[in-house]
């Protein structure tokens, strides 16, 4: 079902292999653990003052079907992205799917306001350049926690700098519209995540450190279809 | 969004709840103790807005009695649970479950949007170990897979393990505990949860 994809693979391998170099990790997933950790000092610090206020008071501030509509926008172009991702993943039913529901949303769904393929029954998918570069090969690379970005690694960043290059967004020419619009895509996404940091303030006892486990489990999980093999044991 | 995929590790446990009757198959089990629990909060305003001793005892009832907390806590605590006394054993096993208690407790009132399906188990009769596939779907997001570890017990299923799109619960907290085991011993590791548990409680 994969092998499509593996034709559209040579293309990318170059960039594969340097992903694939930067991998050779001394101690497993994260070498730069230190470092890591200082950043999500400065995320913690600059998020919880600043950023954090910020979302609550638009949760707050903004009625529901509104921030809906907002979370819908965005999660129309994050399905464009998921589409063209299962493409490339040779996936090209899920990819059909997607697209018909950007198609659908985008038009009745006036903009991408209304979700209307999943009152339909066209359930949402997810997936990103991270995933699709991991299923043709490249290694995960080093773990990276980026402060007011979150946790990824080499090759998830790497894929999501092709995603903000790619943006439709990016295409808007006024820039301060364009720049209200990143700002908007950012404080919805924050927003969302206001009741699961919750869960991982009362969860975990070292948060950096689940935070990153569960974060390169479920991309270890996404990569290998919900089948990934067995860790290995330190 | 790895916060979102944590936070529904955590609706994970909406699915096991009420009356256990005895050997009612483990599919069956998680199904009527999600449908349950979703309708339980979905019906209650004090749940919604997340009242505590409301949501604590709606765990302590419907939820926690269909996990199997001891055999949770060993599985978390790996090659470390046979250096333990019996008297640090059960130590662990009080404080990691009003750890995971504590946490539902917080979680629980935003999952009230949440609607289940669930995957046809295929077991054989002798079967004492399963896996209840089952995935949750919220309004604008991808269904996230939720599979329950569960063993039989004489006292009907019970789950061992929640797996939460490929991030299982009992193997995070492994890496935890080990690391705090490492570094300062069972006796540390009970210390940083009973600290932990005393804290302000979680929203």
């Amino acid at each position: 079902m994969n092998r499509p994809a593996r034709s559209i693979a040579p293309a990318l391998a170059i960039a594969c292999a340097l992903l694939a170099g930067c991998a050779v990790a001394p101690s497993r997933d994260d070498p730069f653990e230190q470092w890591n950790r200082a950043m999500y000092s400065v995320h913690q610090a600059v998020d919880g003052n600043v950023i954090k206020p910020i979302a609550e008071g638009y949760v707050k501030a903004t009625p529901e079907p509104v921030r809906t509509g907002i979370s819908n926008f965005f999660g129309n172009i994050d399905d464009l992205f998921t589409g063209i991702n299962n493409v490339l993943q040779g996936k090209k039913e899920r990819a059909g799917d997607d697209f018909g529901r950007v198609l659908l949303n985008s038009t009745f769904g006036i903009g991408g306001i209304l979700d209307l393929a999943s009152t339909m029954g066209v359930a949402k998918d997810k997936t990103d350049f991270g995933i699709t570069f991991g299923k043709w090969g490249a290694a995960q690379g080093p773990y990276l926690f980026i402060p007011l970005f979150g946790p990824t690694t080499v090759r998830d960043g790497t894929g999501w700098l092709v995603r903000i290059y790619a943006s439709p967004i990016g295409f808007i020419n006024d820039v301060p519209v364009r720049n209200s619009v990143y700002g908007l895509n950012y404080l919805d996404t924050r927003a969302q995540l206001l009741s699961a940091e919750g869960v991982l303030d009362a969860a975990a006892l070292d948060k950096y450190r689940y935070l990153r486990n569960a974060y390169l489990r479920a991309r270890r999980y996404q990569v290998y279809e919900g089948k990934p093999p067995p860790e290995e044991e330190e | 969004m790895i916060y979102r995929w944590i936070s529904i590790l955590f609706v994970a446990s909406l699915a096991l709840t009420a009356q256990a009757q005895t050997q009612e198959a483990p599919d069956v089990l998680v199904k009527r103790v999600a449908e349950d629990v979703l309708q339980t909060i979905r019906s209650d305003k004090d749940l919604q807005a997340g009242n505590q001793a409301k949501v604590k005892q709606l765990i302590e009832s419907k939820l926690a009695p269909h996990f199997d907390f001891s055999r949770m806590t060993a599985l978390a605590m790996g090659r470390n649970w046979r250096s333990a006394t019996p008297e640090q054993q059960k130590a662990l096993t009080d404080e990691f479950r009003t750890l995971l208690v504590r946490t539902y407790s917080g979680a629980l009132s935003n999952y009230r949007d949440n609607t289940m399906d669930y995957a046809a188990l295929r077991t054989n009769p002798g079967d004492t170990e399963v896996t209840v596939r089952t995935s949750v779907r919220r309004p604008g997001q991808a269904p996230v897979p939720i599979d329950y570890s569960m063993a039989k017990t004489p006292d009907g299923w019970k789950a061992y393990d929640v797996i939460v799109a490929g991030v299982s619960l009992v193997t995070n907290y492994r890496d935890e505990f080990n690391d705090a085991v490492k570094s300062s011993g069972v006796d540390g590791l009970i210390k940083m949860l009973v600290d932990k548990n005393k804290g302000p409680t979680p929203k």
